[in-house]
C-alpha cells in the first residue's frame, strides 16, 4: 500500500511546517513542504496529494486578523484547486495558524457544502495576550481525523484563539456535528491547576470541521504533543514508571491525529 | 485621493477591554467605556467599489465592520464619547501592518501602488466618561512613544465639527539632494574633538551626530589622511567610527590594561579557551570559538549548536518596544549568519529593570520637556518586543529571566540570545567555515535601507543624554526576516549559491562589508544600488544605516541568476551592490563617483592601542549586623514576593516556547508551574539528545567583590544546568559584561577582577567561553523632577549563559517534588554568607563577605550528581541560587503541590543563624529529592562529597523547618507560600 502523499504548506511566516511533516512521516505518511509560491508557479498540483495540511505560524505576523492575508492569498491564486479538493474524498487539516486559514478561507465549517464563506472568525483570547499552555479536549464528531479518540490532551499556542460565531450558526454547528473538539477540565488542566477555556472561546469550542469531517481546523498542536517528553507532567510520569519498574513510552496524544489520516486511506 | 479605513470589532474586542482595565488602573476610574478603531489611511485612488473589496479583505464580517471616508465625506461616531485619540506612526518609522495591508491589495486587486502613494496603520481608541483634556493628553502619552509615534486628540464635539479624524499621511518628505561632503581635519586639537563626540558639522552649524572617537583616534585618522593626501568625505568618517567603535571593535576589552598587554579579552576570556581545549584533547567539543557570529560547539556527529547572546540596552531605554524586538530578531541573525547558516532553534531573553510599581519620574534635559518612559512601560515595553519577535519569527523561547535593581532606572538591561543547529557539512564542505573570494558578487538580502538606526553602534557606545539621537530606534520586521531565514537555512545554504555570509547589524552595510572584504581582502561597492524605503538618502547614511532584516553575502558570479530567482520565489529583495575584490581597500562609489577609498587594513587594524589604567576602590561595608526576626514565616512570605524571587509565569506563557516541537524541559516546572533556572530543548527530533540552557548573575555583589561576582556566576550557571542532568564535561560558557562609566579608572578596576575570575573558574570547571559580548557605557545622565542633574549607572553587571548537551532527554530532572516520602538532601556546605543577599536587600542591610567559590570541590559534586542522574536515582533537583535554601526548598514544594518537612540541624558549613541558614547564597549547593528505595545507591555515587539527609517530602501541605537548635522555625502552609509566589505580578 503507497503511503498517502501530504502537501505541507509553508511561507510567508508559517513556521511549524517542519514538526507536521514528521509527525505525519511518523504516523506512516509521505509528506512534502511546499512553498505557497511554488504551488502558485504550477511546480506542484495539489491533485497529486491526498491530504493538505496548513501548519501553525505567523503568517503575515497575524496583521489584518490572523490567517487573513494568508486566505487572501490563497482565494487569488488558488482557489479552485483548493475547492476542488476539499470536495473530494480527501483530508484536509488546519492547525492553530493553519486553523485560522482554514475558517478564513471558508473550508470549515462550509455549510451545506458551501465551501468559501466565512462563518467563524477566531477572535483576540479574552486576556487579549498570547498563550502557551496545556488544554484537555473532548471529541464529539465522527471526523475521520478524530477517529477513536474520545478525549485527549495537547497543548495550545496562540494569540488569536476565540471562537466566535452568530447563533444560528453556532446552533448549526451544534446539530451537525461540526463542533469537533471542546475544553473540558481534564487530566492536564487538573494537573496544572488552569481554567479548561484556555481564550474564552463560545461553547468551549477548540476546533470546527466541515459537514463530512474531512476538513479539520483545530487551535490545539497535535504535533506538539506528540511525544512523552511533550506532556507538561512527564518528569513525574517517568518517576513513577521507573519505579514500577516499567519502561517510558515515547508517544505522546498528539500523534493519533496523523494516524488516523493515514488509516483513512488504507 | 486619500481615503480613511476604519475597521472595528461589532461584538466583545478583548484589546479595548483590556485597555479599559489598563487604565482604570492607572487612575482614570471615571472612564466608563472604551472602543478601539483600526485605522489604514490609503493614499492612493480608488473606485467605492474597489474601497468596498478592499476593506472585505482587511476585516472579518463575523465580528467586524467598517467606516470609509474620503476627505470629502464625513464620518459620525456610533456613540457618543469624551475624546478620542489615534495613534498612528512617524514618517519612515517601519509600519508592517501596512505592510500587509498593501500586499492585500496588491494582490488582490492586481494593482501596483507606485513610490508616491502609499497607506499608513493607526490605532483610533473613544473614550467615554468623565475625562478632561490634561487627561486625553496624558492617556494618549501612555498609549504611545513620541520618538516613533504620534498622537492625535479631538474632544467629541471637535470630531463632530470635522467629520471625524484628520486625514494624515505620513511620508517621508527629504527634498535635500545626495552629496558627499569634504571633512577639513586640518583642524586645532579643540574642533577634532568636538567632531568625534558631536559628529560632523552641517552647513547650518548643527552636529550630525556622535561618531564616539576620541581625540587619540581623530589624530590617528588625521595622520592617514594626510598621508593620502586628501580631506576624508564624510562617507569616511563615518565608516571608520562604526568600524572603530567600542560596539564594534571591543576597544576596553582589546587595549592594554595596566600590566595585560594584551588586554583583558585575549588574557582572561579568548585565552581560558585556548587553555581548556588543549587540556580536553580529543574530547575538545568547540569547534567554531569567538570568529563567528555565533559559537559552536559539537552536538552530534552530524550537527553543530551554536550560542550568542546580545545585548540592545541603549535602543531599548529610547524604545522597549522596537529596542526588544529588534534586539531578538538581530540576535537570530546572528545564528542565521554563523557559518553558512544556522537554523534558529531556541531564544533567550533576559531583562534587568527597576521596579515597575515605582515611577521615578527622569528627563533628558534639563527644561524637563524630554521625558524617560516610566519604569512600567519600559517593562511592559521590552517583555512585548521579545514576545512579537520570537513569536512571529517560530523560535521556541524556553530560558529567560528578569532581575529587578532600582540602579537600572536610567538604562535597562536587555539581553537576547538565539541557539542555533546546522549540520556540520552541506555537500562535504564544512558548514562553519566560509569564505568570500574575489570576484564574488556583494549581495544585499532582506529589507530595506532607511533613515532608521543610524548611529546606533556609535550611539552604544557613549553614556545616554539629551542628544541620544532619535534616529537610533528602529522597529523589527519579524515577518520580512523569517522569509529571508527560510529562504537562506531551509534552501540556499544547502545548494551552496553562496560562499560567505555575515548579519547587517552594528554599522549596518559598512561594517559587515568591511567585515567579509577581510576574506577576500578589498571590496567596491556602487552605494546608489542599495534599495531604499525612500528617497534621499545621503551616502553618509545608506552605509551606516541599521535598518533591520538584512545580510550581505558573497554570490559567485555564476550563481547569481539561480539566487535571485529562488529569493524571488520566496518573497525576499537581494540586489547586488559591488563586488568583493583582492585590491586590499575598501571602495565606494556613489553614482560613480569615488566616495570611500580607505585601506582595508587601516580600517581594521588602524585604530591606535590606548593605555588602560585602573583603580581599585573596594567599598568597604560594615560587617553583617541584623536582627534575627521573630518570626521567619512572614519573612518567607516577603521574600516570595519580592521581585527577584516571584513568578514571572505571565512572560513564559506569553512566551511560545513550544514550538518547532523540540520542548523537553521549560520554563514552568512541575504542577505548581514554578519559573526555572534552565530548560532543556530537542533540536533534532529524530535523536535522543537535548541541549541545556540556563543563566547567572549577581549584580548586587559587583560593589563589594567584584571576582567573587563573578566566580558566583560562573558557578550558578554551571551548576544550574549540571542540577538539571548536564554532563558537566559538555558545558559552555558565554559572557557578556554590561559595565558602567567605562571610562573611570576604579570600573575598570572591577571589570579587570570580574574578567579574571572569568579565567580562573573557566579553566577550573573545564567550561570554554564559546561567544561574548560586551556593552561598556550603560549610564544615563540626566535630570530628576526638580531640574537637578543625576547620573543614574547599572551595577556592573556579568551575566553568564551556559549552554550543555545531553545524550538522553530522558535521563533530566525537573525541580518539582514527585512522591510523598521521597528523601530529601541538601548539597554542598551553607556559610554565613549573606552580603547583599535578596535576604539582605529585603532589610536593607549589607555585610561584607559574598560567597567565595571552591571549584575543585564543586566540580567533583557536580560529576557525581551526573552520575547518579544517569542512574536514575534523582527524583528532583533544584540548583540552589538567589534567595538561598528557603526559597529552593518551597519551589520544590508548590512545585510538586507537595509539603516539605526539613531540619537544618546537622547542615554542613558555618552558618550560626535560621534565618541565615535560610537565606545564605552560599555556592556550590543543590537541593534533591530521592526515592527512599534508593538511598544507599544515592550515597554511594555521592560518596566523598559534602552532602545531608535533611528531611522529606509530605502529603501534608506545609513547609516545615526544624532550625540548627532542632525547635521549629518555619511552618507554612503551601497555598499560603504559592499565594506569595504568585502575587507580585498577578495582574501583570
Amino acid at each position: 500500500m503507497n503511503k498517502p502523499k501530504v502537501l505541507i504548506f509553508s511561507g510567508y511566516g508559517l513556521n511549524s511546517e517542519e514538526e507536521t511533516a514528521y509527525g505525519f512521516e511518523l504516523a506512516g505518511a509521505a509528506p512534502d513542504i511546499v512553498h505557497i509560491n511554488d504551488i502558485v508557479d504550477g511546480k506542484y498540483k495539489l491533485d497529486n496529494y491526498q491530504i493538505l495540511s496548513f501548519p501553525g505560524g505567523f503568517a503575515y505576523g497575524d496583521d489584518t486578523g490572523a490567517g487573513n492575508a494568508y486566505a487572501n492569498k490563497i482565494k487569488n491564486h488558488l482557489w479552485d484547486a483548493v475547492n476542488r479538493f476539499v470536495k473530494k474524498d480527501k483530508l484536509v487539516i488546519g492547525i492553530c495558524n493553519g486553523c485560522q486559514i482554514v475558517n478564513n478561507l471558508g473550508l470549515v465549517p462550509a455549510f451545506s457544502g458551501d465551501f468559501g464563506d466565512r462563518k467563524v472568525a477566531l477572535s483576540n483570547n479574552d486576556s487579549a495576550r498570547f498563550i502557551t499552555r496545556w488544554v484537555d479536549l473532548k471529541v464529539n464528531s465522527n471526523s475521520p481525523w478524530l477517529s477513536g479518540i474520545e478525549t485527549l490532551s495537547l497543548p495550545i499556542a496562540h494569540g488569536e484563539g476565540k471562537f466566535i460565531t452568530s447563533d444560528e450558526d453556532l446552533t448549526k454547528l451544534q446539530k451537525n456535528n461540526q463542533i469537533a473538539l471542546q475544553y473540558i477540565k481534564g487530566e492536564m488542566s487538573t494537573y496544572l491547576d488552569l481554567p479548561a477555556n484556555p481564550n474564552g472561546s463560545t461553547d468551549e469550542i477548540a476546533g470546527i470541521t466541515d459537514e463530512t469531517g474531512r476538513v479539520l481546523g483545530l487551535m490545539p498542536h497535535p504535533e506538539r504533543g506528540m511525544f512523552f517528553n511533550q506532556l507538561p507532567n512527564w518528569q513525574l510520569t517517568k518517576e513513577q514508571l521507573v519505579r514500577q519498574g516499567k519502561k517510558l513510552p515515547t508517544e505522546g496524544p498528539g500523534l493519533q491525529i496523523f494516524k488516523n489520516a493515514v488509516k483513512y486511506f488504507k | 485621493m486619500t481615503t480613511r479605513i476604519g475597521i472595528l470589532s461589532i461584538g466583545f474586542d478583548a484589546r479595548a477591554q483590556t485597555s479599559l482595565k489598563k487604565l482604570q488602573n492607572l487612575g482614570y476610574k471615571d472612564i466608563t467605556d472604551l472602543w478601539i478603531i483600526d485605522g489604514y489611511t490609503v493614499d492612493k485612488s480608488f473606485s467605492q467599489k474597489e474601497l468596498e473589496q478592499i476593506t472585505s479583505k482587511l476585516s472579518n464580517p463575523v465580528t467586524q465592520e467598517y467606516i470609509l471616508r474620503t476627505a470629502k465625506t464625513r464620518v459620525k461616531p456610533k456613540k457618543k464619547f469624551a475624546y478620542v485619540i489615534e495613534i498612528g506612526f512617524l514618517p519612515g518609522v517601519t509600519d508592517n501592518i501596512s505592510h500587509t495591508a498593501k500586499e492585500i491589495i496588491e494582490d488582490g486587486l492586481k494593482v501596483k501602488f507606485t513610490e508616491s502613494e502609499g497607506i499608513y496603520s493607526s490605532q483610533i481608541t473613544f473614550l467615554e466618561g468623565k475625562l478632561s483634556r490634561k487627561d486625553a493628553e496624558q492617556i494618549a502619552f501612555s498609549m504611545h512613544n513620541p520618538l516613533i509615534q504620534r498622537s492625535h486628540i479631538k474632544s467629541y464635539s471637535e470630531f463632530i465639527t470635522d467629520g471625524g479624524m484628520d486625514v494624515i499621511t505620513p511620508k517621508v518628505k527629504i527634498v535635500k539632494k545626495p552629496q558627499v561632503d569634504l571633512v577639513d581635519l586640518n583642524v586645532s586639537d579643540e574642533e577634532l574633538t568636538n567632531i568625534g563626540k558631536s559628529g560632523i558639522k552641517n552647513k547650518d552649524g548643527s552636529r550630525r551626530g556622535p561618531l564616539a572617537l576620541d581625540l587619540t583616534y581623530m589624530k590617528t585618522v588625521q595622520k592617514y589622511f594626510k598621508k593620502e593626501g586628501r580631506k576624508p568625505t564624510d562617507i569616511e568618517l563615518e565608516s571608520l567610527a562604526q568600524t572603530w567603535s567600542e560596539h564594534c571593535k571591543h576597544t576596553i576589552f582589546a587595549d592594554p590594561i595596566d600590566e595585560i598587554k594584551d588586554g583583558l579579552y585575549k588574557t582572561y576570556i579568548k585565552k581560558a579557551t585556548e587553555v581548556i581545549r588543549k587540556k580536553k584533547g580529543k574530547d575538545d567539543f568547540c569547534v567554531s570559538v569567538f570568529t563567528d557570529n555565533s559559537g559552536a560547539i559539537a552536538f552530534d556527529d552530524k550537527h553543530l549548536i551554536t550560542h550568542k547572546v546580545e545585548t540592545h540596552n541603549s535602543p531599548s531605554a529610547l524604545d522597549p518596544f522596537g529596542g526588544a524586538i529588534t534586539g531578538i530578531v538581530g540576535v537570530n541573525r546572528d545564528t542565521i549568519g554563523f557559518g553558512m547558516g544556522a537554523k534558529p532553534v531556541a531564544n533567550f531573553y533576559g531583562f534587568c529593570l527597576a521596579d515597575p510599581r515605582v515611577d521615578t519620574p527622569l528627563f533628558r534635559d534639563p527644561e524637563l520637556s524630554n521625558k524617560m518612559l516610566s519604569s512600567r512601560r519600559i517593562m511592559d515595553g521590552v517583555i512585548d518586543g521579545v514576545n512579537a519577535g520570537g513569536n512571529q519569527s517560530g523560535i521556541p523561547t524556553p530560558q529567560g529571566f528578569v532581575y529587578f535593581d532600582e540602579r537600572y532606572r536610567g538604562k535597562p538591561l536587555v539581553f537576547a540570545g538565539t541557539v542555533g543547529l546546522i549540520p556540520r557539512k552541506i555537500k562535504n564542505k564544512l558548514s562553519h567555515l566560509k569564505k568570500a573570494l574575489p570576484g564574488d558578487l556583494i549581495v544585499m538580502i532582506g529589507g530595506r535601507v532607511g533613515k532608521d538606526g543610524i548611529h546606533g553602534a556609535t550611539f552604544s557606545s557613549e553614556i545616554m543624554d539629551s542628544n541620544s539621537p532619535a534616529a537610533a530606534v528602529q522597529i523589527g520586521d519579524p515577518i520580512t526576516q523569517k522569509k529571508l531565514s527560510d529562504a537562506i537555512v531551509k534552501e540556499a545554504r544547502d545548494l551552496l549559491l553562496y560562499n560567505s555570509i555575515t548579519d547587517d547589524g552594528a554599522g549596518g552595510l559598512s561594517c559587515s562589508i568591511a567585515e567579509m572584504a577581510k576574506e577576500s581582502n578589498g571590496c567596491v561597492i556602487d552605494l546608489e544600488k542599495a534599495p531604499l524605503k525612500y528617497a534621499g538618502l545621503e551616502p553618509w547614511e545608506i552605509w551606516i544605516s541599521e535598518s533591520q532584516e538584512r545580510m550581505t553575502l558573497a554570490v559567485p558570479k555564476k550563481n547569481w541568476k539561480k539566487l535571485e530567482s529562488l529569493m524571488t520565489k520566496r518573497g525576499v529583495e537581494a540586489t547586488v551592490i559591488g563586488e568583493f575584490t583582492k585590491s586590499g581597500r575598501c571602495v565606494v562609489n556613489y553614482n560613480t563617483k569615488t566616495v570611500v577609498d580607505i585601506d582595508l587594513d587601516f580600517l581594521h587594524y588602524g585604530l591606535p592601542k590606548r593605555q588602560l589604567v585602573t583603580k581599585e576602590s573596594r567599598i568597604k561595608k560594615q560587617e553583617l549586623r541584623i536582627k534575627e526576626p521573630k518570626n521567619l514565616n512572614q519573612t518567607l512570605t516577603e521574600m516570595l514576593s519580592r521581585l527577584n524571587m516571584s513568578s514571572f509565569e505571565f512572560i513564559s506563557q506569553q512566551y511560545d516556547h513550544i514550538v518547532q516541537g523540540n520542548f523537553v524541559l521549560g520554563p514552568l516546572q512541575g504542577r505548581g508551574r514554578i519559573n526555572s533556572d534552565s530548560s532543556i530543548i530537542r533540536p533534532v527530533l529524530s535523536s535522543s539528545k537535548g541541549v541545556v540552557l540556563s543563566q547567572a548573575l549577581y549584580p548586587r555583589y559587583s560593589e563589594i567583590d567584584p571576582y567573587l561576582m563573578s566566580a558566583c556566576a560562573i558557578d550558578t550557571a554551571i551548576r544550574n544546568a549540571v542540577a538539571t542532568g548536564a554532563d558537566p564535561d559538555r558545558i559552555a560558557l558565554l559572557d557578556n559584561f554590561c559595565w558602567c562609566s567605562s571610562n573611570e579608572p576604579e570600573r575598570l578596576s572591577q571589570l579587570k577582577q570580574a574578567a579574571k575570575a572569568c579565567y580562573d573558574f573557566a579553566v577550573s570547571y573545564g567550561t570554554p567561553f564559546i561567544s561574548g559580548k560586551d556593552s561598556m557605557f550603560n549610564d544615563f545622565k540626566g535630570y530628576d523632577k526638580n531640574g537637578e542633574a543625576i547620573q543614574i549607572s547599572v551595577p556592573p553587571t556579568l551575566l553568564i549563559s551556559s549552554i550543555g548537551i545531553i545524550d538522553d532527554i530522558t535521563k533530566t530532572v525537573s525541580l518539582d517534588a514527585k512522591i510523598e516520602g521521597d528523601l530529601v538532601y541538601l548539597l554542598g556546605d551553607t556559610n554565613n554568607e549573606l552580603s547583599e543577599s535578596e535576604y539582605l536587600a529585603m532589610n536593607n542591610a549589607t555585610g561584607s563577605k559574598v560567597p567565595v567559590v571552591d571549584s575543585d570541590r564543586n566540580k567533583k559534586m557536580y560529576h557525581a550528581f551526573y552520575k547518579a542522574v544517569q542512574k536514575n536515582l534523582i527524583a528532583s533537583s533544584i540548583s540552589i541560587g538567589r534567595g538561598g535554601l528557603a526559597i529552593a526548598l518551597t519551589k520544590k514544594a508548590i512545585g510538586g503541590g507537595l509539603g516539605i518537612n526539613i531540619s537544618l540541624k546537622e547542615i554542613t558549613g558555618n552558618v550560626s543563624r535560621d534565618d541565615f541558614a535560610l537565606y545564605s547564597e552560599s555556592q556550590g549547593r543543590m537541593l534533591v529529592t530521592i526515592e527512599p528505595n534508593n538511598k544507599i545507591n544515592f550515597e554511594k555515587a555521592m560518596n566523598g562529597n559534602k552532602f545531608k539527609l535533611i528531611g522529606k517530602i509530605t502529603k501534608e501541605q506545609i513547609i516545615r523547618v526544624n532550625g540548627l537548635e532542632g525547635n521549629e522555625v518555619l511552618n507554612v502552609r503551601l497555598e499560603d507560600a504559592a499565594k506569595a509566589y504568585r502575587k507580585t505580578f498577578k495582574d501583570y
